[in-house]
């Protein structure tokens, strides 16, 4: 289908320019998608050894939160872990991927109390695979957040990816072609002018060549 | 740097051990009670959030409309009944989406 336009010469240097500009806009666009791919790649495949670790790692603190658990009562588990010596800080900066940001995460712990212990209790009235449990997440926490970090990178991308494709393909499979196909148009239609201009002229000539 | 907060949602069993950590932690029950959770969290400007895959897998719609913003972060993680396999499938739901192909399906068999 083509952009119904009127077949002029004016039209047509306009369509001529915006073609050209389409293409190149094709061009840049096609090339931003390739550089995103293979980023994404590189953090997909990463993302997913990740998980794959985290998500071991991470069953195996259940499973000794679960032992630790079965060891002593809930109120008084709950109470143990009731006031962390602790806090996680998390400070965010941007990163640009290809004009995508996404978001780095940097954290510190700030310990309170004497020498940043991390258990929170006493040893009197708590198990040893309480202490156990909570060394282990506390291992993986590092990890999580940099799961964390990685993935939101990778839904990002993965967005940007779907829009920037939409784009090239929208460029490349409507708009240039019915640029061309309305160019092709007006230049068939100026043509035909043209020879219709030169036949009066020819016809005209011979009806006065006719009278003198 | 704008400093930002880190969250845990989850069933008690699951988030208990995040607590020493000096995680905020926030115990949710039902998808329900996990979505006003969310809903606050966001608003108090919270940089991530781990959620378990239970609760992950009933609350799919708000959370792929969280991952379209720069933060929070929505993280699912295995709960301590064991992993359901939902941060997996969301990997591999994103590669389907940038590639148009799930490129690594061979590796699992």
């Amino acid at each position: 289908m083509e952009i119904r336009v009127n077949p002029t010469r004016m039209e047509l240097n306009r369509l001529k320019k915006r073609l050209n500009m389409a293409g190149r806009g094709h061009k840049l666009l096609k090339d931003k998608r390739d550089e995103l791919v293979r980023q994404f790649l590189i953090l997909v495949r990463q993302n997913r050894e990740l998980r794959e670790r985290v998500e071991k790692e991470l069953s195996a603190a259940f499973a000794s939160f679960m032992l630790a658990r079965a060891g002593m009562p809930i109120e008084a588990l709950e109470e143990a872990l009731m006031y962390p010596t602790r806090r996680l800080e998390l400070q965010v900066s941007k990163k640009n991927i290809m004009s995508v940001y996404t978001p780095q995460f940097q954290w510190e712990e700030q310990k309170k109390g004497e020498e940043g212990n991390i258990y929170p209790y006493g040893y009197v009235d708590t198990s040893a695979e309480l202490d156990m449990a909570i060394e282990t997440l506390a291992g993986i926490m590092d990890q999580l957040l940099e799961l964390a970090e990685k993935e939101k990178a990778v839904q990002l991308l993965a967005d940007e990816i779907e829009k920037t494709r939409r784009r090239v393909n929208a460029l490349e499979h409507v708009m240039i072609p019915r640029m061309e196909e309305t160019i092709r148009y007006i230049t068939m239609k100026l043509e035909e002018n043209e020879r219709g201009a030169l036949t009066r002229l020819m016809k005209i000539k011979d009806v006065v060549r006719a009278k003198v | 740097m704008p400093t930002s907060k880190i969250a845990v949602v989850g069933d008690r069993d699951s988030i208990l051990g995040f607590k020493t950590l000096g995680v905020a932690t926030f115990p949710a029950a039902d998808a329900e009670r996990a979505l006003q959770i969310f809903r606050q969290l966001v608003a108090e400007n919270y940089g991530v959030i781990f959620v378990t895959e239970d609760l992950a897998r009933d609350l799919q719609e708000p959370i792929a409309e969280l991952n379209r913003r720069f933060l929070p972060a929505v993280i699912p993680i295995p709960s301590s009944r064991g992993a359901l396999g939902i941060g997996m499938e969301a990997i591999r739901k994103n590669l389907e989406k940038a590639i148009g192909a799930d490129i690594f399906s061979r590796k699992e068999g």
